[in-house]
Order: C-alpha cells, then sequence, then structure tokens
C-alpha cells in the first residue's frame, strides 16, 4: 500500500506491506532507530511516539493507519544541536542509565507536560506507568520531568 | 575529592541516548544484510521425531534454513564454571547444543534456523517448518527435580542432580549447637524465579567477510572479550584473532547479557555459510523463553539465638534450579556467590549451607542483580527479623546485638567469616544507626501504634546487607572452579597532543563508565576532561576484558587503568627530567605539568606528551611513546554493606501493599560520582522491590510458562513506587587505589527483604510471620485471613 506521512516534519511516501507496524517502518524504512522495540504487546513504551499529537506505542500502530498524519518521533524532539527542555532535563537529573527506555520516556513526558503543564509527582507516575525502565527506578525520570515542567513554564 | 573526582558531572553518554542516536545492535544495518528466525520448541521435554523444511525453502526471500543435522558447533555451548560434587565426582556437565538434536530439554529451545532477505519472510518460512514432536514429561521445580522417578533431562545421568556442595562449618557442630540453642527460628520458601527483562531483546548480527577471513560478531553482551574466546576456542573452533567483537550501546544487562548464548554462535557460523551478514533480534516473548533468569532457590533454614538475641548457629539446605543446560556462571550463582555470603554482617560462629543443584526442564540459570547475593541475603534479613518477632525484640536491637564491630582493614584487619571470604573493611552499626535517624524510627513506630488503632495497617522492614564484588582474586576463584581469570584490563594511550586514549575490558549498559572513569584519570593526569575519552565494546582495541558484571568495573577495570596512568606518569617524569636537566626525584607532578620542587622550572604534560612521539631531544635508551596496557587481578572482593528501610501501607480490604517510603544508607567505598552511584542505588532498589512485590517466573506442570510477557510477568512501574531516600557512609576499600567498592548491585540486594519484612510487620498483630513472595494481593489478603 502506498502510504503517505508527515514525519518529523517531512512528508514521506512509501509503497509499503499492510501488516507492517509504525515502529518497524520508522526503525527499517526510514532508518530512525531512535524509536525502541522492547516488547510484543505494548506493555514497555519504549516504542512511543506521538500520532497527530497524542502519545501512542508505535509497535501497535500499522504503519498504514498512520497514512496522511503527522508522526513525530525523539528524533524530531532536538532542534539541531539544541535539545528540547525535556531532553535537557532527563541529562540535568540524570534520567537514564542505559538509554533504551529513554526516546519513549521522552515522549510520554511530552505528552504528560503537553496535556498537563503542572503535574504532581503522582500524576508524572500515573502519565508514565505505560513506560518500563528498568535501570532508574524512575527515581530521576520523575525529578526529570518535574524540572522539565518548570522550565517550559519559564 | 578532586577536580572531578566525587563531582556529580553530567554524563557524556546522555546526549547520543537522549536524541535517539544510540548505537543499539538492532540499529545496525550492513549492506548484503540478511534477517533471521528461529523455529521453537512448544515443548519444555519433547522427542524430535522429524524435520521437514520442506515448504519452508520455497517461501519467498529465503536464503538457508538449517538444523541440527548441518553440523553447526558441533562441540556446544560451555560452562564457564565447575563445582564437583561434594564426594569427588565431576560436575555433570550436558552438551549445549546450537540447535536441538533428537531431544528437547526447555520451552523455547531452538530447533531451526531460519535465514531470508527481510524479516517478515524469515518469519513467515520458520512457521512453515514442520516438526513433530512426542511430548514428555517435564520437571521444573528444583526440589521435585531430586524426587526418584522425577522425568530425567539428561538420559545419560540417573538423577538430575548437576552437582551438590556444601560450606562453611561442620553440619554435626551446627547441628548441636542448634539443638542446644535457647531459641530456634525456622523459615521454609522459595526464592522465586525471575526474568531480568533488560528492556533492550538481545540481538546480534554476524559478518563473515570472505576475502580476509574474519568474522565481526556485533552484539549486546556485557563482556565481548569473553563472548569472543567462548566462542572461538570451545564452540566453533575458529581463530580467535580472526573474530572482532563490537557491543557498541548496550539497552541494560542485568546479568542476563553475561552467557555466551547458542544464537551468538549460530549466526556467527551461519554467516560464514552464507557468506553475508545475518542479524537476529529476539521478540519480548522468545525473550522470556530464551534469556537466562534467575534465584530460584527452594530453602529451609533454620537459625539459632541464645537467650540475650546472639545468634549461635545457622543451617540452611536448599535446592537450586540450573536449567536445562549450564550457563556460563550458573554453577557460581548458588555456591560462591551465595554461600559465601551467609556470614553476613553477624558475628554467628557456625554456619553450615548445603547446596542441590539439579538440572529442570527451564531455560538456564545465570547471574542477576546480586547472583546469590541477593539470595542469601533475602534469607539471612527476613530470618533475623521472624527471630527478632519471636524473641520480642526489635529488629533493630537483635542487629545492634549481632553486628561485626567496625573494622576499617589497615589499622584492624579484615574480618575472617565461616564461609570462606575475608571482609575488607565495614562498619555495619553507624548504617543502621543512620538509616533508624533517616526514618525517625521511634516516631515512626508511635505513629504504627496509633494507626494499628485506627485500623490501618503500617509496617517498617530493615535490612542491613553485605555483599561481595569484583571476585578475584584468579588464583582464588580458579581454586574455586572459574574457568578464566577474573582481572581486568585497562590501557591508557597517550596521544602526541596530549589527549589521551583509554580502553577498558569492561562494558558499559548503562553504568557510565564513559563519564566516570574520565573522572578519575583527568584527575589523576591533572588535565581536563574532555581531553579523555573511554573506549569498550571493541575485542580489536584493548588486549582482554573479563567484562561488566558483579559490580565489578570500578574496582577491578578502574583499578587497571590506574595502573597505566602511573605508568604514564612513571615515564612522563623520565622525560620531564631530561627536559628540566633535573633529576627524576627532584620534580613533582600536579595540575597537569611537572615542577622542580621548590622552582617555577615547569614543562606541562602536553610537552611531554609531544616529546615521547617526537623524541628528537630524549632520554637515552628510553623508548619512544606513551602507550600503556596494565592488567590488574585484585588481592580480594570488595564488600559493600548498608541499611535498606521500607515503609509499607497494606489494603486491609484487598491485601494491596503501598510501599509509601524507602530509605537506604549505603557504604560503597569512596564515590567517583554521587549521581550515578544514587541512580545505581535507587534503579537497584527498585528491582529489588520488583521481586518482593511482583515478578515471578511461572512454569506450569508440563513447563509451560504462564508468565510469558508483560501482560503476565509484573515488573515495577512509576507508579508503583515512592521516590527512593539515600544517603551513605564512606568507608574505603582499603586494597585497591581507588578505594572503591562498587554499587551496582547493592540496591537490588538489600531491598527485597525490607519490603517483606515491612509487609510482615505491618500484619504481625494478626499473626502473620511470612509470606511467599512475590507479595501479591491475593497471597497477602489470604495470609491476612489464614
Amino acid at each position: 500500500m502506498n502510504i503517505s506521512i508527515t514525519i518529523n516534519g517531512k512528508l514521506v511516501t512509501h509503497d509499503i506491506e499492510p501488516r507492517i507496524s509504525l515502529s518497524h517502518f520508522l526503525r527499517e524504512h526510514l532508518d530512525l532507530t531512535g524509536t525502541h522495540i522492547g516488547c510484543d504487546t505494548s506493555g514497555c513504551g519504549a516504542c512511543t511516539v506521538t500520532l497527530d499529537g497524542q502519545a501512542v506505542k508505535s509497535c501497535t500502530v500499522l504503519a498504514v493507519q498512520a497514512d496522511g498524519s503527522e508522526v513525530t518521533t525523539i528524533e524530531g524532539m532536538a532542534q539541531g544541536d539544541q535539545m528540547h527542555p525535556i531532553q535537557e532535563a532527563f541529562r540535568e537529573h540524570h534520567g537514564l542509565q542505559c538509554g533504551f527506555c529513554t526516546p519513549g520516556m521522552v515522549m510520554t513526558a511530552a505528552d504528560i507536560l503537553k496535556n498537563n503543564p503542572n503535574p504532581t509527582e503522582e500524576e508524572i507516575r500515573h502519565g508514565l506507568e505505560g513506560n518500563f525502565c528498568r535501570c532508574t527506578g524512575y527515581h530521576n525520570i520523575v525529578k526529570s520531568i518535574q524540572h522539565a515542567a518548570e522550565q517550559m513554564k519559564a | 575529592m578532586g577536580t572531578f573526582i566525587g563531582k556529580p558531572i553530567k554524563r557524556r553518554e546522555d546526549a547520543r541516548f537522549l536524541k535517539g542516536a544510540g548505537r543499539y545492535t538492532d540499529d545496525i544495518k550492513l549492506p548484503k544484510m540478511t534477517q533471521s528466525a528461529f523455529v521453537r520448541s512448544p515443548y519444555a521435554h519433547a522427542k524430535i521425531v522429524r524435520i521437514d523444511t520442506t515448504n519452508a525453502r520455497n517461501m519467498a526471500g529465503v536464503v538457508a534454513i538449517y538444523t541440527a543435522e548441518d553440523g553447526c558447533g558441533e562441540y556446544g555451548v560451555p560452562c564457564g564454571w565447575q563445582v564437583n560434587f561434594k564426594n569427588g565426582e565431576t560436575m555433570r556437565e550436558p552438551k549445549h547444543p546450537l540447535l536441538a538434536k533428537d531431544k528437547i530439554r526447555h520451552l523455547g529451545e531452538a530447533v531451526a534456523i531460519v535465514i531470508a532477505e527481510t524479516l517478515e519472510q524469515a518469519r513467515d518460512a520458520a512457521e512453515m517448518v514442520e516438526v513433530d514432536y512426542e511430548p514428555l514429561p517435564a520437571v521444573t521445580d528444583p526440589q521435585k527435580a531430586m524426587d526418584s522417578g522425577a522425568p530425567l533431562v539428561h538420559d545419560e545421568w540417573p538423577d538430575n542432580a548437576a552437582f551438590d556442595w556444601c560450606i562453611g562449618n561442620d553440619r554435626a557442630e551446627v547441628e548441636a549447637a542448634l539443638a542446644s540453642a535457647h531459641h530456634v527460628t525456622e523459615m521454609e520458601y522459595r526464592n522465586q524465579r525471575l526474568a531480568p527483562n533488560a528492556i533492550e531483546p538481545r540481538s546480534y548480527i554476524a559478518d563473515y567477510d570472505v576475502n580476509a577471513g574474519k568474522w565481526t560478531l556485533y552484539t549486546s553482551t556485557q563482556n565481548p572479550h569473553l563472548i569472543r574466546l567462548l566462542l572461538c576456542a570451545f564452540v566453533l573452533g575458529i581463530p580467535e584473532h580472526k573474530v572482532r567483537v563490537l557491543s557498541y550501546d548496550v539497552g541494560g544487562g542485568f546479568g542476563s547479557k553475561i552467557y555466551h548464548y547458542t544464537e551468538e554462535a549460530l549466526l556467527t557460523w551461519v554467516s560464514k555459510e552464507i557468506g553475508r551478514p545475518v542479524k537476529w533480534t529476539s521478540d519480548r516473548s522468545e525473550a522470556f523463553l530464551t534469556d537466562a533468569h534467575g534465584r530460584d532457590h527452594v530453602v529451609k533454614s533454620k537459625m539459632g539465638f541464645d537467650k540475650d538475641g546472639k545468634i549461635v548457629a545457622h543451617l540452611t539446605d536448599e535446592y537450586c534450579a540450573l536449567g536445562a543446560y549450564l550457563s556460563t556462571f550458573a554453577p557460581a550463582v548458588p555456591t560462591y556467590l551465595h554461600g559465601t555470603l551467609f556470614q553476613g554482617v553477624y558475628t554467628t560462629p557456625l554456619i553450615h549451607l548445603n547446596v542441590t543443584a539439579p538440572f529442570t526442564h527451564t531455560v538456564a540459570v545465570d547471574a542477576y542483580r546480586g547472583a546469590g547475593r541477593p539470595e542469601a541475603t533475602y534469607l539471612l534479613e527476613r530470618i533475623i527479623s521472624k527471630a527478632a518477632k519471636e524473641m520480642n525484640m526489635d529488629p533493630a536491637e537483635i542487629r545492634f546485638k549481632n553486628f561485626i564491630p567496625p573494622f576499617d582493614g589497615v589499622n584492624e584487619p579484615g574480618y575472617q567469616t565461616q564461609v570462606a571470604l575475608q571482609y575488607d573493611s565495614g562498619n555495619y552499626e553507624a548504617v543502621l544507626k543512620r538509616g533508624l535517624e533517616m526514618l525517625g524510627y521511634e516516631e515512626f513506630r508511635k505513629e504504627q501504634e496509633e494507626a494499628r488503632r485506627n485500623g490501618k495497617l503500617l509496617g517498617v522492614g530493615i535490612s542491613t546487607y553485605i555483599e561481595g564484588c569484583g571476585i578475584a582474586p584468579s588464583a582464588v576463584v580458579g581454586s574455586l572452579g572459574a574457568r578464566a581469570g577474573l582481572y581486568e584490563v585497562g590501557a591508557v594511550r597517550v596521544q602526541p597532543t596530549g589527549k589521551v586514549s583509554v580502553f577498558t575490558g569492561t562494558h558499559s549498559h548503562g553504568q557510565g563508565h564513559e563519564t566516570v572513569f574520565a573522572q578519575f584519570v583527568a584527575d589523576k593526569l591533572g588535565i581536563d576532561m574532555a581531553d579523555v575519552e573511554i573506549e569498550h565494546g571493541d575485542t580489536d582495541q584493548v588486549a582482554f576484558g573479563m567484562g561488566t558484571y558483579g559490580s565489578r568495573s570500578l574496582a577491578v577495570g578502574g583499578s587497571a587503568i590506574i595502573k597505566s596512568v602511573e605508568k604514564v606518569l612513571e615515564k612522563g617524569a623520565k622525560i620531564a627530567a631530561h627536559k628540566l636537566e633535573a633529576a627524576e626525584e627532584d620534580l613533582e607532578y600536579a595540575e597537569g605539568k611537572w615542577t622542580v620542587k621548590g622552582t617555577d622550572k615547569s614543562v606541562s604534560f602536553g610537552d611531554v606528551s609531544l616529546t615521547a612521539y617526537v623524541p628528537h631531544d630524549y632520554p637515552e635508551g628510553l623508548e619512544p611513546g606513551l602507550d600503556f596496557s596494565s592488567f590488574y587481578d585484585p588481592t580480594n572482593f570488595t564488600y559493600p554493606f548498608g541499611t535498606h528501610i521500607a515503609v509499607v501501607e497494606v489494603d486491609s480490604d484487598t491485601g494491596k501493599v503501598h510501599l509509601k517510603r524507602f530509605l537506604a544508607c549505603d557504604d560503597v567505598g569512596n564515590v567517583m560520582n554521587p549521581m550515578i552511584v544514587d541512580g545505581q542505588i535507587q534503579g537497584g532498589v527498585v528491582q529489588g522491590v520488583g521481586q518482593a512485590l511482583l515478578e515471578e517466573v511461572v512454569y506450569d506442570e508440563v513447563g509451560q510458562m504462564l508468565s510469558g510477557s508483560y501482560m503476565e510477568y509484573a515488573m515495577p512501574r512509576a507508579d508503583d513506587v515512592p521516590m527512593i531516600e539515600t544517603d551513605r557512609t564512606v568507608t574505603p576499600c582499603p586494597h585497591n587505589p581507588l578505594g572503591v567498592k562498587g554499587a551496582g548491585e547493592a540496591g537490588a540486594i538489600g531491598s527485597t527483604p525490607a519490603v517483606v519484612n515491612a509487609v510482615v510487620d505491618a500484619l504481625s498483630h494478626l499473626g502473620v510471620t511470612d509470606i511467599q513472595m512475590p507479595l501479591t494481593p491475593q497471597r497477602v489478603w489470604k495470609a491476612m485471613h489464614a
């Protein structure tokens, strides 16, 4: 099937098999390997991207379902060398260790803050419950998002 | 503290990870690369009657299909540690074939590999491979595996034991002391099987270069050199100097990426057969079935006390599952990494542990964060808290009563345990005191009483752990059965411009070596951190390396780098003396320059570096260059310790445990980067909380896995845990140059019993004395209503 998706602000047109997931399409066909695949059941959240402004797990969205949509991946967050405030906050607060869950965490954090610019710790934790991190114990991820919220208000 | 040492320097690895520009194995694409998929057994134990690949071979895009008949890796995957039976009989060591031949011994064992142009084509064709199995009865429980008449995992032996083992004092002596003890506390439970679940699934690419006759293996491993050695010398019999193993970014390991897996070797073999690169990346279902698991001990234990609450003896018998085949470190985990910690932080005079380690129709068990030490700590910290309750003592008081007194390992000697080890340095009272202060323990007890009066179930649990990191020296571990040394390699290459490349045989998969190692190298050389680059994960760049596990990277790998730094400075001083026309002994080195003492005559590190490579005016007889590689073999393990305290509230209607607070006061020796140490502790704590409350791999009676996805295997999510409150004391390690002990596993070792102790404490007035992990709401509710 032919699909057209605007990915990180660029229109991409591709002929792909209907069974290909969005995550697989991003990684294998567009070499956007920042979107990671950690499970088969939308359980881990490593593949989180935004689809028309909503955070989705790209392993359980078919690429053809994203036809005509706008997708932002982790590669679309920084402006050149200028990292997004959420990315900066993760660096500042050691919100990552092995880095594998990180793209999904950043994209989810963006979604949390878009819907709620002043989240409480509880709201942040609730917002992150679809994303596994096995390294950090979430402590510094939560702190990073709290810090990002402050920075983005300023 | 130096300019960089001891500071919370932000990590240099973060930018690439945050931008999605990490280089994990599955991110790599090579020209002409093929994809692969495995055909795996749906049974835990079965005869393979027939494999027919005819239809699969005709599928679109298929390049090749291989089964055991094709003769891949005939020697099988070896085990890295030998533990013989108590009677001297050699450990039973089955051949672990790359693809199953004739018989299946665990669910998910690979029967065939399909290579195709695309992943979809490989998976489609794998589904068309026809395999007829004759299912057989299976045994997955380590105790049942030793029952007479239990299904045999390997037919060549009369029972399922791989070995048995014991450590400590004479059993009869321990039994006698228990018989005459004032009080004996008993426990029987299972330290349940866990799946490590690094979020990056295992991934490999093998690339055989036909013209050069060389292989490159990209692999998500914690120990690239070890993989190369095992692969070349044991599995495939290919020349080691023609194999390069690369592990760039690895998305977590937790022990599960130590094991040299069959897929790594098979892909390496396949790549030569097809003359093209081949990739395989596990999916999560395969990961649950084939990644090495952790724990799985069935435990029966007795601890005896005198009337004052002093421990007089400790006797434990365990059945420890090994799985169908022996993983790289499997035999070491329930023995030398476990029994040697049975002293804990207590003066127990008599200890005996007996271990029976059987094969089971399950995937192999291997090291998982803490590897043997969490199992030991769980037992000690639960049983001492249980004893306190039985003897009407406070759990803190009974610990203070039994602590080994403080010793620094310099002025006071190390502490010789009853179970073979000599602790390096420790101050166990100090961490418990601090932990209790952090909580406000006495006020909490009042709050708890008040809460109980109001029908609330509030509890506090204490755990005072010790662990052994950086296991060594090589001669000792060799005498205990290790088939490898446990030293580390660190190389320092000073470039002509004074920029420094450091090569380590350890591997960073989240620990932040690129930052931390640069911190101490820059400080020791008195140069800017930006002038130091850390390289790891490439067997072509450093002589050898044992990799990263057992919290060894800084204590062992860091020490090897320090040795090379010292050699650089020693040679640099000769060059500097020549340039300054002074005697070497008249020079001092500080802030990146050699100065003639008492003068302002100096020469910088950069000048000396350049001179070493442009040796026109140079000391006679001195070799040019500033490039050193060192092997460091420690004289002892290191022994971090700490106190972990959990505060929980149990929902009286549902039995759900709410972890309200978690406090950790750890002592990991000197700290290079407090931000990273705290991060390691916080992450480890939450993994330990996972074992206490949520996680368990469950196999049913026939060896099917009931917990094979994230729908069934519960791991801690952000809303399951609070902020982790950390503090530390510092008792330097007396035997390594940085005085460091290791921080990677401490969190996971200390936290599990603290949480379970807290839940039991919350319910103690209801008569609850123990609950089997994980403490699911159902189990807690049942315990409350028993």
